[in-house]
């Protein structure tokens, strides 16, 4: 098993989410998260995959996925991707432990706190899953009283852009016409 | 891009989806009005569609498909929402495992009605999306022409199988200008049916260097109709061949090179064949747990190539050495092309080819008549065939029959088997040998059903009466549920929990058929056989039901148990061929 990213580019249509996260569900297939949103293109809406999976599963996955006749375009990111992900944190925190709480903060790039109650500070911390593990561990024995992940979302370096590059096991889809 | 002609009047969306099956060249529909597929059967009234119809809507789904299978064509199935909608799941979980081009359309309440649990509301599209290659829900009638064009354009490219196109009551009661597309916009549908030249070169090298190969022919070859193709390839190079459940009649079954069908009820040269072979030349076939058995010990000294138009299906079982994605027809013909070259090598296949046909002569598929002068089942069937011939169409239910059907009707032209392969539907014989006599108005069409299988759609045959399709069933009673009673003897010592169909005369088989304005017809010995069996021939202008009592305990063999290797198979019960003995 290991961690992959797969960005998968769907035509933004009602319905398109239930085939995908169905098919995901009903081959078995476990997904670590699925994060989706519109892209440059409004007809064009992309799905972040994460999943840790051996690479028969993670190649049966992707043939299932394009498949599926709304389903444009599928990239393995490499692992030197950029990934991130935003979480928000709700961490128990009274007058006493307020400031270690703050302290932790200041190591993180990317984390500040957003909500004050004189029990609780709310964080938002965007970074690479493995940072923001790390920064929850550290938050942990104050008391995580909620916590909210977005799922991952990633893209890969250099100036190419997902458009540029050859879709995972298929050859470029087209428009066809009919006879 | 359409035609658009911009005088042409406004017509509701009921005409245009009318229209649209008109354009898309439908000739036939199965199914049944309700009230939010109502506003189209109104201009369907006056169309140059046929319209069928039917009794129950999962006789308008299989008769789509036998339609289909008979024709090559895509069936057409229509059905109103809710019950209308989901009594054709149980066909188009069909029609998508066996691959079978078909069109259902369904009526769905009105846009603003959706989601609020309206009267006949289901929401059919996430009902199907399992089991359907697309779907669309139509909330437009603007919106009806395109989403026809593609479910046709979809149902029947590529791997075949299944759309349903779902349409709200207010899209097909508003109006829009009818505009038939020239062009579709499916970006993201592109099937690949040219194959890879290099992948193609690798796989005839492998031929041309095995021992004992395997051609490993599965539906996708009759689906491709490379059936030409298929006969050149294995004649040029001498390879034996296996036929799938879904490939009987593809390469004819009295050619030498044909060691039959392979799997849990196969032969046992088709499975000694897999189970010795060096390579196998997977056609357009997905190696199914009933051909594999123990996929651990399937095939376990073979190369594999596998060619098939669908790439999910390449490596999901049994991991390919040489992957091919394409169609049968190019697959194979650019393989014999390449394997005709002046610098190609052909495999010397002598040694194995007369192992496997010594095989084949020491363990045909064969039957013993029961002993107390009741009626073969298999003699019944095999009778049906050799009085018949290999030009009729035959549909089968699911089980013992069907096994048998497979076994000992003459399969010696292509197309010509309509049977449930992948989900195993019994009820699937009388509407799908009914869809199929619509497709070939011409030929005979029997139907091979079991007296459980019959009990669950027989009521199509009310409707074969009506509307003059004259098909042919043959119930073969046995009075149980068969194939579980065989289990049960073998697997569940004799425990006979809940199979007894009690049939030997309720229902009584030919007094319901002439109820339902069919022929009745019975044989209860062996002397009867041969004159039902012409008497239902000789009957043209009406459906004929005939019923054969045979014995209750006959049993399918070959078979490999659920889940045992291929190695085990048993010719019947405790009896195995001696494989240390046998010289492959």
């Amino acid at each position: 098993m290991s961690a992959h990213t797969l960005s998968v580019l769907v035509q933004n249509v009602p319905g398109v989410l239930a085939r995908v996260s169905g098919l995901v569900s009903r081959r078995g297939f476990n997904i670590e998260s699925l994060a989706v949103g519109a892209t440059e293109d409004p007809g064009i809406s992309r799905i972040t995959l994460s999943v840790d999976v051996d690479d028969l599963v993670l190649e049966q996955m992707t043939k299932q996925l394009n498949k599926l006749i709304e389903v444009l375009k599928i990239v393995e990111l490499e692992p030197s991707a950029v990934h991130r992900e935003l979480i928000l944190i709700k961490v128990a925190a009274d007058v006493d432990s307020r400031g270690r709480v703050l302290e932790i903060l200041q190591l993180f790039q990317g984390a500040k706190a957003v909500d004050l109650s004189p029990e609780t500070i709310t964080i938002e911390a965007v970074g690479s899953p493995e940072k923001l593990a790390a920064l929850m561990q550290l938050l942990e024995p104050f008391g995580i009283r909620e916590l909210v992940q977005s799922g991952v979302v990633a893209m890969g370096r250099g100036p190419r852009s997902i458009t540029d590059r050859s879709g995972r096991g298929e050859r470029q889809k087209a428009i066809r016409l009919v006879p | 891009m359409s035609t658009t002609d911009p005088a042409a009047p406004e017509q509701t969306g009921a005409q245009s989806l009318v229209s649209s099956l008109e354009h898309a060249g439908v000739d036939v529909v199965f199914g049944i009005p309700g009230g939010a597929i109502l506003p189209a059967y109104d201009p369907l009234f006056d169309s140059s569609v046929r319209h069928i119809l039917v009794r129950h809507e999962q006789g308008a789904g299989h008769a789509a498909e036998g339609y289909a299978v008979a024709t090559g064509r895509v069936g057409v199935c229509m059905a109103t929402s809710g019950p209308g909608a989901t009594n054709l799941v149980t066909p188009i979980a069909d029609a998508y495992m066996d691959s079978v081009p078909m069109v259902a359309i369904t009526g769905q309440v009105a846009a603003p009605a959706i989601g609020t649990d309206a009267f006949q509301e289901a929401d059919i599209r996430g009902i199907t999306m399992p089991i359907t290659k697309h779907s669309f829900l139509v909330t437009k009638a603007e919106d009806i022409p395109a989403a026809v064009a593609s479910a046709f354009h979809i149902a029947s490219t590529g791997r075949p199988g299944p759309v349903l196109v779902d349409v709200t009551k207010d899209a097909l009661q508003s109006t829009s200008q009818f505009r038939w597309p020239t062009h579709l916009d499916l970006p993201g549908y592109h099937p690949v049916t040219r194959p890879h030249a290099k992948q193609v070169r690798e796989a005839a090298r492998l031929i041309g260097e095995a021992r004992r190969p395997v051609l490993y022919v599965g539906g996708g070859v009759l689906k491709a109709r490379a059936w030409d193709e298929l006969r050149e390839l294995a004649e040029l190079t001498a390879i034996p061949v296996v036929t799938t459940l879904m490939a009987r009649g593809v390469f004819p079954d009295s050619h030498p090179q044909n060691m039959g069908m392979p799997g849990m009820h196969g032969t046992v040269a088709a499975v000694g064949a897999l189970q010795r072979a060096d390579l196998l030349i997977a056609l357009g076939t997905r190696f199914d747990d009933r051909v594999t058995g123990q996929l651990s010990s399937f095939a376990p000294g073979a190369k594999v190539i596998h060619a098939d138009i669908d790439p999910a299906e390449i490596s999901k079982n049994r991991s390919a050495d040489v992957p091919i994605v394409g169609d049968a027809k190019e697959v194979i013909a650019e393989l014999t092309s390449l394997l005709r070259g002046n610098d190609a090598r052909l495999p010397d296949v002598g040694e194995w080819s007369r192992q496997l046909a010594d095989l084949k002569h020491r363990y045909p598929t064969s039957f013993d008549l029961p002993d107390d002068g009741t009626l073969s089942p298999q003699h019944v069937i095999k009778r049906i065939g050799e009085l018949t011939g290999p030009d009729a169409y035959y549909a089968s239910g699911v089980g013992q029959h069907q096994m048998w059907a497979a076994h000992f009707l003459p399969w010696e032209l292509p197309g010509r088997w309509l049977n449930s392969g992948g989900l195993g539907t019994m009820g699937y014989c009388v509407p799908a040998a009914m869809g199929a006599k619509v497709g070939r108005p011409d030929a005979t069409v029997w139907g091979i059903d079991g007296d459980g299988c019959f009990q669950m759609t027989n009521q199509e045959l009310v409707t074969c009466a009506l509307e003059g399709i004259p098909v042919k069933i043959a119930v073969i009673n046995n009075q149980s549920l068969g194939m579980v009673r065989q289990w049960q003897t073998l697997f569940y010592e004799g425990r006979y929990s809940n199979t007894d169909l009690k049939t030997n005369r309720v229902p009584d088989f030919p007094k319901l058929a002439e109820a339902m304005g069919c022929v009745g017809l019975r044989a209860e010995t062996a002397e009867d056989v041969d004159a039902v069996i012409d008497k239902a021939l000789s009957i043209d202008d009406a459906p004929v039901v005939v019923e054969f009592v045979v014995h209750k305990d006959a049993m399918i063999w070959p078979m490999v148990a659920a889940g045992a290797s291929n190695d085990d198979i048993k010719i019947a019960r405790d009896m195995a061929p001696n494989w240390a003995q046998e010289d492959l």
